[in-house]
């Protein structure tokens, strides 16, 4: 007995990995765990696995596209929308997709706490083969809106009669073969996605939480693509035959949120201050390891809402101790700030789930030591800054924010600024600019529009913008045409395909 | 007995540390449901209602305690699935890997140990101490990492992480066994070593029987009471390895499910987890004294 299974397990040992796994599949390695079959918990990676999709598309810019809905009008009033289904197209089950699944599909997104949930919708109804969308005011950004994940079309049959999800059916190029959460998906070509079949026969999708792991996996040639690499495994990748490392900007900011109301921030000479304090060149470089300073709220990448104006955040600490004299802060006996009788000690809270997070909150705490603010770093949980935020107590939080959750950051600014969401400033309003957001969240807005609010947040500084996130990806030479999108829509996997024809060939 | 008062003392132990941790569970779950970009005050509060926090800890683990009077393990809060049906899938993959772990160790240790056992003092019996105590010292978060490197990176024999195929299990197994076989190694050594020197063995000798034939005649039944126990100690080893083994290896089981569940406050799959896990470890115990018995009937016959 025992001598069997020791030839079992030497003889599972010896063979080479390519005679057990599906070589003809192209594997994906990302660190999110698939929660279940509902796409609003999961609907990112059925997403970007183009297992599902949603009526509007977005391209790599953050442009809106025709997705499952080939056209859209709004009515004179702008309170009724109507999305045209795309016709002659079947979900995997073979059953058709029409105006009514999608309505549905839409009313139990909004119910379960979707991006629609946010949006001021009366109704969701089908009438012929359109969508119809009432709103109880003008919302120019709902477009945007229905190309989150989170209202992803499934086919009435993936719903049980409570409503819950019982399984993945979209109509996506790939349809699921497999999905066992939390960590792996298959899926196959769908021989009738309405787009031409996908070039590769299958996907997979593991979840991988440590970024250790996951870059061995792209190393080891385990996984064709392997996203959100962590600072050191990109330079270790780098020089790996084999392999390429890709990143490009995202719509996500690393900030430094201020409550506005306390005596410490309470003047925009005193934010100013703050930020001159801080070397974000150096500390993107020493803790992000790319030039990714952020020189404004929002990088290039986000057309309209990036001024390029705008005098850049700067570092100068001498200038920065002068600014907080002139407010009254003088030096103590310590060194630290004083001002009728209030020391300059505040707390700053972050969180560890983000690697860069406390290590970007040391380095702020020697920064602003050196210009005589004593800071004390809480690593805690992240949702204790929406919750201290909603008690008020909160006095300054770092966190990552992704203003690219919807392809229009008008939604993210309609929570965090006008005139303040849990994530956002907090403490601050600035009649003007709430007006001119919810403006254009209804009315649509012009470049010109965004560039001025853009200038109105670098001016008064409720929320001080640290660095810009970049999207980092490794992509193997063995296949071509992924796409890396600073959006998180897409892989580009419908299609991609094999760079290499004799790759089933060789392990 | 024994496991009910094991499935008490780690129901209220999991719950009150579930309490104890910072944050507000709400926040947490909502956090864990939707992505921390969509967290708000708002969230959390439908989370709240939804769930029924707002009934307070005393409540909930009332209600828990009562489900699982019926055998109910309640909800994920997370993922709104009966904690079973996850726990059953996890147990399922946690169980393969720690039982090829398990045979693995027992093909490298035991052998190992029963060599340097009878030579004890050689050059072999000194190289296997520090080389055990080398595996026993190294952290399996590292061990993992090295095998991966040297393994599916450089020689390219092996898939580094995942699940799927049996050669994903190879991996993750052979990092756990190479820390038990450490353990069990010296434990069979010293075993050996003793019933080497003791005058049995030497009488055996004396009656011209064969070195292998005393090993199997003498030897083996002897060791194998002390590495039986042992075997029951490493249980212990094993469960906290397959913590750490299943998440750098991407490994969809109970340590990586009960890492997930602290993480995001969801009370019952760390109740059920803990408790399966708990259970488990009184079931295997209790496998183990049985098997002791058997090979040394001293103590059943007294």
């Amino acid at each position: 007995m025992r001598r069997s299974i020791a030839t079992l397990l030497l003889t599972g040992a010896l063979i080479p990995q390519a005679a057990l796994a599906d070589t003809a599949a192209l594997d994906v390695a990302a660190p999110f765990e698939i929660k279940g079959a509902d796409p609003v918990l999961s609907g990112d990676i059925f997403l970007k696995m183009d297992v599902m999709e949603t009526l509007v598309n977005a391209d790599t810019s953050g442009a809106l596209l025709p997705g499952l809905a080939d056209g859209w009008t709004v009515s004179a009033d702008k309170l009724v929308w109507k999305f045209h289904i795309r016709q002659g197209m079947q979900f995997h089950d073979g059953s058709a997709l029409t105006a009514e699944a999608a309505a549905f599909a839409l009313n139990r997104s909004k119910a379960k706490e979707g991006i629609l949930a946010k949006a001021p919708i009366n109704a969701i109804t089908a009438e012929g083969t359109d969508v119809v969308i009432t709103l109880s005011e003008p919302f120019a950004a709902l477009p945007a809106f229905l190309a989150e994940y989170r209202t992803g079309i499934l086919a009435p049959s993936a719903y049980a009669a409570d409503g819950s999800v019982t399984a993945v059916i979209g109509t996506g190029a790939f349809r699921v073969t497999k999905l066992e959460p939390p960590m792996t998906l298959e899926a196959q070509r769908f021989d009738a996605y309405w787009g031409g079949a996908a070039k590769v026969p299958a996907v997979h999708y593991t979840s991988a939480t440590r970024a250790e792991t996951r870059a061995l996996m792209a190393e080891a040639g385990d996984a064709e693509l392997v996203v959100n690499l962590d600072p050191a495994s990109v330079t270790r990748l780098q020089s790996v035959a084999g392999v390429a490392v890709h990143s490009v900007a995202m719509p996500r900011v690393l900030l430094l949120k201020l409550n506005t109301a306390l005596p410490f921030f309470d003047t925009v000479e005193e934010r100013q201050a703050l930020s001159l304090a801080i070397d974000r060149a150096g500390l993107a470089q020493a803790v992000l390891r790319y030039p990714a300073a952020a020189s404004q709220l929002l990088p290039p990448a986000v057309g309209g809402w990036h001024n390029a104006d705008l005098p850049p955040l700067d570092h100068d600490p001498e200038a920065a101790k002068a600014a907080f004299a002139a407010a009254g802060w003088l030096p103590g006996a310590d060194g630290i700030l004083e001002k009728d009788g209030q020391r300059f000690t505040v707390e700053l809270l972050t969180y560890p789930d983000r690697a860069e997070l406390p290590l970007t909150a040391a380095v702020l705490e020697q920064l602003f030591r050196e210009v005589g603010i004593a800071v004390t770093i809480n690593a805690t949980n992240s949702s204790e800054i929406p919750a201290k935020h909603a008690a008020g107590t909160l006095q300054m939080a770092l966190f990552a924010r992704n203003f690219g959750l919807v392809p229009d950051p008008v939604g993210t600014f309609m929570q965090d600024y006008a005139p303040g969401g849990d994530w956002g400033a907090m403490g601050w309003e600035n009649d003007a600019f709430t007006a001119a957001v919810r403006k254009m969240a209804a009315e649509g807005g012009s470049d010109a529009e965004k560039s001025a609010l853009a200038a109105t947040l670098q001016a008064e500084l409720p929320v001080l913008p640290i660095a810009w996130y970049q999207q980092t990806a490794a992509v193997s030479h063995s296949v071509k045409g992924i796409v890396i999108d600073p959006y998180e829509r897409t892989y580009g996997l419908k299609s991609a395909e094999f760079a290499e024809l004799n790759r089933l060939c060789t392990p | 007995m024994q496991a009910a008062g094991v499935a008490l003392v780690v129901g209220v132990m999991s719950f009150l540390m579930m309490q104890a941790m910072p944050g507000d569970m709400a926040y947490r779950i909502a956090a864990a449901r939707y992505g921390y970009d969509l967290v708000s005050a708002d969230l959390a509060d439908a989370v709240r209602r939804e769930l029924g926090l707002e009934a307070g800890p005393v409540v909930q683990f009332l209600h828990w305690m009562a489900d699982l009077a019926r055998f109910d393990l309640g909800r994920s809060l997370v993922s709104g699935q009966p904690v079973w049906d996850e726990i059953a899938h996890q147990m399922g993959a946690s169980l393969q890997l720690a039982a090829v772990a398990l045979g693995l160790s027992l093909l490298i240790g035991p052998p190992l140990g029963i060599y340097a056992g009878l030579h004890a003092g050689g050059l072999f019996d000194r190289m296997l101490l520090v080389v055990a105590a080398g595996f026993r010292a190294v952290p399996q978060f590292l061990l993992g990492l090295v095998l991966i490197v040297v393994l599916a990176v450089q020689l390219r024999l092996l898939p580094s992480a995942g699940h799927g195929s049996p050669a994903h299990l190879i991996l993750p197994a052979l990092t756990l066994a190479l820390g038990l076989a450490a353990a069990s190694a010296r434990i069979t050594r010293d075993a050996m070593a003793g019933v080497a020197t003791s005058p049995f063995y030497a009488f055996a000798r004396a009656k011209g029987l064969s070195d292998g034939q005393i090993l199997r005649r003498h030897g083996l039944r002897n060791i194998g009471a002390p590495v039986v126990t042992y075997l029951g100690l490493q249980f212990v080893l094993l469960a906290e390895g397959v913590v750490v083994v299943e998440t750098i290896f991407g490994w969809p089981g109970i340590g990586h499910a009960l890492i997930h569940a602290v993480f995001h406050r969801d009370v019952p799959m760390v109740q059920g987890t803990a408790l399966v896990m708990g259970l488990g470890f009184v079931v295997l115990n209790a496998l183990v004294d049985l098997i002791a018995r058997r090979i040394d009937p001293r103590e059943v016959q007294a």
